[in-house]
């Protein structure tokens, strides 16, 4: 238990942030991918995130707290048919399959992200200011 | 408890419990995206009462022992009242996390100024000077 426990706990954020907005520029590139069956189309991806609980990681140590990707699940509804036969992609019938991801959606999710990164930045910082100001006391 | 130890006062302990609800803010707002996670804080007048109160908790089996002060146990964390519960039952309100984050922070350099007073007090008495 210390001043920097803070910062563990908050850097924790951060890297599962980071997993979240890899994971949303990787459904944003693929928006547009085309594929010839419904198999082979791109699904969006969303990593779950779990809360590190007393104790859970490391029994000796009470104190750990902070935030964890627990897997990253394929979310996102079927593919879309689109009717294109002149498309290279197109399969007997005709039709291509596209993801089925929301630019919208991932857009605000990206703000919520970025939002939440900042906000474990500005922690890490208070805290080193109290750390550095803690560590001159007496001086 | 020895003389030096009285005359630093309270202020040890109550850094020690700043900078645990520190953690459980900190942890708050790490998982302001969490689905299902409950908020969670401290009281923190109880928790400062429980942590006097338990100063004398060691028994000291020879009399060289040294007395252990300025240490707390991890006080007992309690969930948040939320006013909103988020549909995946996040009960963190960022915003509040945030002012109760600054608002400990301001209080644990308060205590930390007032600590950093005291020893320079009992430093000037020892140095006899100025």
């Amino acid at each position: 238990m210390s001043m920097f426990d803070t910062m563990t706990i908050a850097s924790s954020a951060l890297t599962a942030q980071t997993a979240k907005l890899n994971t949303i520029a990787k459904n944003m590139a693929n928006a547009n991918t085309v594929a010839s069956s419904p198999e082979e189309t791109y699904t969006a991806q969303e990593p779950l995130f779990r809360a590190i609980l007393d104790g859970q990681i490391d029994p000796n140590d009470a104190s750990q707290l902070g935030v964890m990707v627990e897997e990253i699940v394929e979310v996102g509804g079927p593919a879309r048919q689109e009717f294109n036969p002149a498309h290279p992609l197109a399969d007997e019938n005709g039709y291509i399959y596209k993801p089925d991801i929301d630019a919208a959606t991932e857009m605000a999710e990206m703000m919520q992200a970025s939002r939440s990164f900042q906000n474990s930045i500005e922690a890490i910082n208070t805290a080193k200011q109290l750390a550095l100001r803690t560590l001159t006391l007496g001086k | 408890m020895t003389a030096i130890d009285k005359a630093l006062g309270i202020s040890p302990q109550v850094l020690a419990l700043r900078a645990q609800r520190m953690n459980l803010l900190s942890s708050n707002i790490a998982n302001s995206d969490t689905a299902g996670y409950k908020a969670r804080d401290i009281d923190f007048v109880a928790a400062l009462r429980q942590a006097e109160q338990s100063q004398g908790r060691f028994d000291r089996t020879h009399s060289a022992h040294i007395a252990l002060s300025g240490s707390v146990e991890q006080p007992d964390a309690m969930y948040r009242l939320p006013a909103e519960v988020a549909p995946d039952g996040n009960s963190v309100d960022p915003t509040l996390e945030h002012a109760a984050f600054m608002e400990n922070a301001l209080r644990y350099q308060a205590s930390l100024q007032l600590l950093d007073n005291r020893i320079k007090g009992i430093k000037n008495a020892i140095k006899g000077d100025s």
